[in-house]
């Protein structure tokens, strides 16, 4: 039976990693290769960096750091941010990243989704949608949320299944970062509207989230930063508890 | 030994080498290349396959010669070859994946997209999913049954003779999730991202 997948997210500023796991034996708290391979080595199913480098200067960085992460970590990298052209994702690819996520760029111009996907395979292809609720739609938001396009994301969802996309990973910006719980009925809505897996995002606070993410927002993979980062669970207590709810999972 | 991946712009190939690398800890010579040469002296062949079963027939074929010396190590020189993902659907007479596109013909059958149920079941069929090892295999050795393996494909090969059959996987229906016949090895999941058993099996194609 096909099971769902538990996926960390690291944000990486700059080469390092912004939010951390507080663990006492880590010696390098800051190192991405180092966190990832802790994530791995724990269970998780797939690995996503965030990168949330500002400057363009210092772009580079997260090149080395997948290219180390793909020698040291044996389950599927995704990499995400700031990926703006087919180029960006075939220099990711070629550095070790399995999986390439697309954001502002393939609100643009869904072109880039387009021709990356025939050039690499829809199963590299992930389309980051970032949405916030506006009376009883949701709205697509670009440039880390910042930027307002007033898409609708269902419609927005189902022309990136169109072009090309493997798996929308969908965040909700009203809940991101809040502890919340996912946005259950965006997940949902969006799941039973494309054909291709969806990814929840956005407030995990509890395991409970993970699991109405699952059964209640038909999400097919679970993503999460805080809980795992600040060590109040581990990727394997997760899964555990996944599993004791009936979920199937790789353990 | 020598080992070559085959690198004839199917797409990324960094997780295959990586995880060759990763096994041999430099005690084999890997290559990666479309060299004729350095492919005939080679004592086994990884033949990897990303994107479409068109585009990858295409690659292939792009290179003049590989379809041909792909074929004297396979058939006349009986080497050892581990195909991956498209890489073993290639083995196949035939791929309906854009359009009807000719496959090497080494275990005949067809590629046919997974038949979804009518939305019911999402594809790509993307994840880990457990494999239901049906014939004693080499390169399942020391690998328990119902093990996950990662997937991501939307199409599966459906070989004529269900003998070359060594696993099976649930998803929609029981598709093929590895071939071994003499000796073609092929896995539809990708061993280089199925963590540490993946790894086994990549060690058990190394060994054999």
């Amino acid at each position: 039976m096909l099971t769902n997948r538990i996926i960390p997210c690291l944000d990486v500023k700059n080469g390092r990693v912004v939010k951390g796991i507080n663990f006492v034996d880590l010696k390098d708290a800051g190192d991405p290769v180092e966190q990832a391979k802790i994530y791995s080595d724990g269970g998780a199913d797939e690995i996503c960096f965030l990168d949330i480098t500002a400057s363009n200067e210092n772009r580079d960085t997260i090149y080395k750091v997948v290219e180390k992460t793909s020698k040291k970590c044996f389950v599927p990298l995704t990499v995400g941010g700031g990926v703006r052209s087919v180029d960006d994702i075939n220099r990711l690819l070629n550095c070790g990243a399995d999986k390439v996520s697309i954001n502002t760029a393939a609100v643009q111009n869904s072109e880039v989704v387009f021709e990356s996907s025939k050039k690499f395979g829809s199963q590299c292809i992930v389309v980051a949608i970032d949405a916030k609720k506006n009376a009883d739609k949701w709205e697509i938001f670009t440039h880390g949320g910042r930027n307002n396009t007033e898409i609708n994301a269902l419609e927005f969802a189902k022309k990136m299944e169109n072009s090309g996309a493997g798996e929308l990973l969908v965040t909700s910006m009203d809940r991101d970062g809040t502890q919340v719980g996912y946005d259950i009925d965006l997940m949902s809505k969006i799941s039973s509207k494309v054909n291709i897996p969806v990814i929840a995002s956005g407030g995990v606070g509890n395991l409970d989230h993970l699991v109405d993410g699952i059964k209640l927002g038909n999400a097919s993979a679970v993503l999460a930063a805080s809980i795992f980062h600040y060590g109040k669970y581990s990727v394997k207590e997760a899964k555990e508890y996944l599993n004791s709810k009936g979920i199937p999972v790789r353990i | 030994m020598n080992i070559t991946i085959v690198d004839y712009n199917s797409g990324n190939i960094s997780s295959v080498v990586n995880s060759f690398k990763e096994v041999t800890q430099n005690k084999v010579n890997i290559e990666v290349t479309s060299n004729l040469k350095k492919i005939k002296s080679s004592d086994k062949v990884i033949l990897p396959g990303q994107g479409s079963f068109k585009s990858c027939v295409d690659a292939l074929n792009n290179i003049n010669g590989l379809a041909e010396s792909l074929n004297e190590f396979v058939i006349n020189n009986k080497k050892p070859l581990l195909g991956i993902c498209v890489g073993l659907q290639m083995f196949a007479d035939i791929g309906y994946e854009e359009t009807e596109t000719k496959g090497l013909g080494w275990i005949s059958g067809k590629v046919s997209k997974i038949d979804n149920q009518n939305g019911k079941y999402k594809l790509p069929h993307i994840g880990w999913n457990q494999i239901n090892i049906i014939k004693e295999s080499e390169i399942f050795k020391d690998i328990e049954n119902n093990s996950h393996m990662y997937f991501v494909h939307s199409y599966e090969f459906v070989p004529n003779d269900k003998n070359v059959i060594s696993s099976t996987t649930d998803y929609s229906s029981s598709i093929v999730s590895s071939v071994e016949k003499e000796n073609i090895f092929g896995t539809q999941f990708h061993p280089e991202k199925s963590d540490k058993i993946g790894l086994k099996i990549i060690d058990n194609f190394i060994n054999l």
